[in-house]
C-alpha cells in the first residue's frame, strides 16, 4: 500500500507541502517535480523531535541542509516584564518558570544578583548556600538526564528515554519532599531560602545518592560505546573553539571543544570554591563530546551533592537574620497543610506588635533595594547564565534580564547543521539542550 | 552652636540607619512624587505631597581599586595609541558593588568593543550579549543598552554602558566585533525599540513580525483584566497599589 502523497497547495511563493508523517522519499519526489531546485522544509513549530516550540527553517538540496535558520518566541511569556510589577520575592516565582528543567538555577542566579543589590552576599547563611548548591547539582543531574533521555529518543533509542526519565523521577520526589513541588519551586528567595529541609530528607537524599550511584553507570553500559550510538553522534554538530567563542557558546558545547570553562571554577558563588569536583572537558567538538561530558558532570555533580549531605549535619539558619529584609515566617506542617508557622502567628498576633508591623510590610509592600545595576552569572546545565538586575530603590524590580543560555548556544545551530544531512540537524539541536521556556522566557 | 557649613547629618553618607541614598550623591533618573503609585483619582493617602529624587550611582574617582584601575589604564592607553581621546569615548567610569561600569560614547562603542577584545592585556574574548534598559524619565538618555563582557585568559567580567535619546534611538551593532550579539541585539530591539546600525538583519526575534510597539518599555502597559476573588475585585497587575 503506498501512502498519499503530500497534501500540496499553490502559493505566489510556489507550491507548499504540508507534511505529517508518512514517507519522506515521496515528498522529496512530489517536490522535484516541482523543477525548483530550492526546497524549504518548516521543520516545528510542532514537531516532536525539535525539542518544544522550536521552528527550523532548513534550505535542503536533496538531503543535505544548505541553509539552516531557527524561529524562536512561540514560547514568550513576558517574564522578564512581568517582575517589574511584582516586589523583589514575588519575582522568584517567575524566573523559575524561564528554563523549566532548571528551575532552582533561575532561582539562584536571580537572588544572588539581588542579594549584590542589597550587599547582603556576606550575611546568607552556610547553610543555605549548602542547601542552594545541593539543589543545584541535583538539579543539573535532572536536566542533563532529560537531554540525554530526548536525545536518545530522537534518535530513535527508546530505552534511554525510559532509564533518563526514570532517573530524572527519583531527583523530581527529592525537590517535591523538600519544597513541595516537582517543578518551578520557588523555593530559594532573596536572602535564604522558603524554609529549612523537611525531617526525613537527609535518609532519603543519601538513599537518592546511592541508587543513583547504581544507575548512571547503565547509561555508559547502554549508550557510550553502542556503535549505532556513535555512529549517529560522532563528528555531528561540529563548532570548534572559535566558533564557540565567536557565537557567545558556553557549558557543554564550549567544554566539548577542550576549554574548561566554568563559572562554578572561574568565578565562584555560593561557596563552590570548598567543593572538590573536576569540569570534564572534551577535544571532539561534536555531539558525542558533548553527550559523554554530561555523562561525566552528572558523576561530579553526584560528588558535590555528597560533600553536601556531609556539611549539612550541622543546623543552622536558612534565611538571613536582618529583620528587614527576611521573610518574616517560615513554613510548618499544620493540621490544614503547609503555611505560617503557629508558632510565628501566636507571636506577631499575642505578644509583639513590632513584629506583626514588619510581617505586615514586608508581605505587602516588599523591601527596598537601593538603586543600581548588577550582573551575577552561575554555570547551569546548559552554561552561564546571567542575570542583570536593576533597581531604581523601589519594592520592584526596575528591570530584571536573563542572559539564559540555551538562547546564546541555540544561534550556533546554524553554524553546526549547514552543509550537513537533515537526519544531524536533530542530533545538533539535541547536543545544544536549548529548553524552548528559556529561550523566549 | 554648630558651625552653619558642618554637613548636615542626613547628607553624612557614610552614616547608618540611613533610609536610601538621599542627597545629591549619583545620578538623578527620575523624581517620584507621592506614594502608593495611585495615577486616577485623588491621593487620599495623605502622602501625596512626598518628593523622593531617584539616583542611580554616580561616577567614581581614581583609585577605582583592586584590578579595575588596571582595565581602565590599559583601556585608556589602547585607545590614545589609536588617536582616540580616552575622554571622549569613555563619558564617565561607575564603580559599584565590585563592578566596574564604563559608559561609552555611542559613536565610538565599536572601537572600544574591538580594543577590548583583541588587545592582550585585556582580552576580553566572550560578550554575555545586551540587556536594554528604559529611562523614561531621564530625558535625552532614555534607552540604555548594557553589555557584559567576560575575559576567560584575565578571569575578569566589566560593564559597558550605552545611551541613547528616545527621539534618536540608535546604537551601533557589536555583532561585527562579537557575532553572538546577533541574537541579543535582535532581542533589544523587539522589546526597546532600540535600533542596531550594522546589523545584518535586524527583525523582531520574540514578538510576532507585524507587532506594534515595543513591549518592555516602561511606558508600554502590561496589560491583564480584573480578576473576582472571594468576592472581591482584584485589578490588574498593572493597576495594583505600588509602593515604588
Amino acid at each position: 500500500m503506498t501512502t498519499p502523497p503530500a497534501a500540496a497547495r499553490e502559493t505566489t511563493e510556489g507550491p507548499v507541502y504540508t507534511v505529517t508523517g508518512g514517507d519522506w522519499d515521496d515528498v522529496v519526489q512530489a517536490a522535484t517535480k516541482a523543477d525548483d531546485e530550492r526546497i524549504v522544509v518548516n521543520m516545528g513549530p510542532q514537531h516532536p523531535s525539535t525539542h518544544g516550540v522550536l521552528r527550523l527553517i532548513l534550505e535542503i538540496d536533496g538531503e543535505t541542509v544548505t541553509e539552516a535558520r531557527c524561529g524562536i518566541g512561540y514560547l514568550h511569556t513576558g517574564i522578564e516584564k512581568n517582575t517589574e510589577f511584582r516586589n523583589w520575592t514575588q519575582g522568584t516565582t517567575f524566573v523559575t518558570r524561564m528554563d523549566y528543567l532548571t528551575p532552582f538555577f533561575n532561582e539562584t542566579a536571580y537572588c544572588l544578583g539581588v542579594e549584590k543589590l542589597l550587599g547582603i552576599e556576606e550575611q546568607i547563611p552556610d547553610r543555605a548556600s549548602i542547601i542552594r548548591v545541593m539543589l543545584m547539582e541535583l538539579n543539573r543531574i535532572s536536566s542533563h538526564l532529560v537531554c540525554i533521555a530526548t536525545g536518545g529518543m530522537e534518535l530513535g533509542a527508546t530505552t534511554i528515554m525510559i532509564y533518563g526519565f526514570r532517573d530524572r523521577e527519583l531527583i523530581l520526589d527529592a525537590f517535591e519532599l523538600i519544597t513541595g513541588l516537582r517543578m518551578n519551586h520557588a523555593f530559594i528567595r532573596p536572602g535564604g531560602l522558603a524554609q529549612d529541609l523537611p525531617p526525613g530528607t537527609m535518609d532519603q537524599l543519601r538513599e537518592l545518592v546511592k541508587t543513583m550511584k547504581r544507575n548512571l553507570p547503565e547509561y555508559d553500559k547502554l549508550a557510550t560505546g553502542n556503535p549505532i550510538f556513535k555512529a549517529r553522534m560522532q563528528d555531528v554538530g561540529y563548532l570548534d573553539l572559535t566558533g564557540c567563542m565567536a557565537l557567545g557558546a558556553t557549558g557543554p558545547v564550549l567544554r566539548s571543544a577542550g576549554l574548561p570553562h566554568d563559572v562554578r571554577k572561574s568565578d565562584p558563588y555560593c561557596g563552590y570554591e570548598t567543593y572538590d569536583f573536576d569540569v570534564p572537558t572534551a577535544d571532539t567538538c561534536d555531539s558525542y563530546g558533548r553527550f559523554l561530558i554530561r555523562l561525566e558532570e552528572m558523576r561530579q555533580s553526584l560528588r558535590i551533592v555528597e560533600q553536601c549531605l556531609d556539611r549539612l549535619r550541622e543546623p543552622g539558619d536558612v534565611m538571613v537574620a536582618d529583620k528587614k529584609i527576611a521573610w518574616p515566617a517560615q513554613l510548618a506542617l499544620g493540621p490544614d497543610g503547609l503555611g505560617n508557622s503557629l508558632d510565628h502567628i501566636k507571636k506577631i498576633m499575642g505578644t509583639s506588635m513590632e513584629a506583626l508591623i514588619h510581617h505586615f510590610k514586608l508581605v505587602t509592600e516588599g523591601f527596598r533595594v537601593p538603586a543600581g545595576q548588577a550582573y551575577v552569572t552561575v554555570e547551569s546545565p546548559r552554561g552561564e547564565l546571567g542575570v542583570h538586575v536593576v533597581s531604581d530603590g523601589g519594592t520592584r524590580p526596575y528591570r530584571v534580564h536573563f542572559r539564559d543560555p540555551s538562547f546564546t548556544n541555540l544561534q550556533a545551530m546554524a553554524a553546526m547543521c549547514e552543509g550537513g544531512q537533515v537526519a544531524d540537524v536533530i542530533v545538533a539541536v539535541a547536543s545544544i539542550d536549548p529548553v524552548m521556556g528559556g529561550v523566549d522566557r | 552652636m554648630s558651625d552653619i557649613n558642618e554637613p548636615n547629618p542626613d547628607k553624612e553618607l557614610s552614616a547608618q540607619n540611613l533610609p536610601g541614598q538621599r542627597g545629591d550623591h549619583g545620578e538623578e533618573i527620575r523624581v517620584q512624587r507621592g506614594m502608593f503609585g495611585p495615577k486616577n483619582g485623588g491621593d487620599t493617602t495623605g502622602y501625596g505631597g512626598l518628593v523622593r529624587s531617584v539616583r542611580l550611582p554616580g561616577p567614581a574617582t581614581r583609585p577605582y581599586g583592586g584590578w579595575f584601575d588596571e582595565v581602565a589604564d590599559e583601556l585608556e592607553g589602547a585607545l590614545e595609541e589609536q588617536n582616540l581621546l580616552p575622554d571622549n569615548a569613555i563619558e564617565k567610569t561607575v564603580v559599584d558593588r565590585g563592578e566596574i561600569t564604563f559608559h561609552i560614547a555611542r559613536e565610538h562603542l565599536v572601537r572600544v568593543a574591538k580594543t577590548l577584545r583583541d588587545d592582550p592585556a585585556l582580552r576580553f574574548e566572550l560578550c554575555t550579549g545586551v540587556s536594554g534598559v528604559h529611562y523614561l524619565e531621564d530625558k535625552g538618555r532614555e534607552l540604555h543598552a548594557v553589555y557584559h563582557l567576560r575575559s576567560i585568559t584575565h578571569g575578569r567580567l566589566i560593564r559597558l554602558e550605552v545611551s541613547a535619546p528616545d527621539s534618536d534611538p540608535h546604537v551601533p551593532s557589536l555583532v561585527s566585533v562579537y557575532p553572538t550579539n546577533d541574537w541579543h541585539e535582535r532581542e533589544t530591539y523587539d522589546f526597546f525599540g532600540l535600533v542596531f546600525d550594522g546589523h545584518p538583519a535586524l527583525t523582531r526575534i520574540m514578538m510576532p513580525d507585524d507587532w506594534q510597539g515595543f513591549p518592555q518599555r516602561k511606558d508600554y502597559p502590561l496589560g491583564g483584566i480584573p480578576v473576582e476573588y472571594k468576592g472581591a475585585q482584584i485589578p490588574a497587575p498593572d493597576q495594583r497599589r505600588s509602593y515604588s
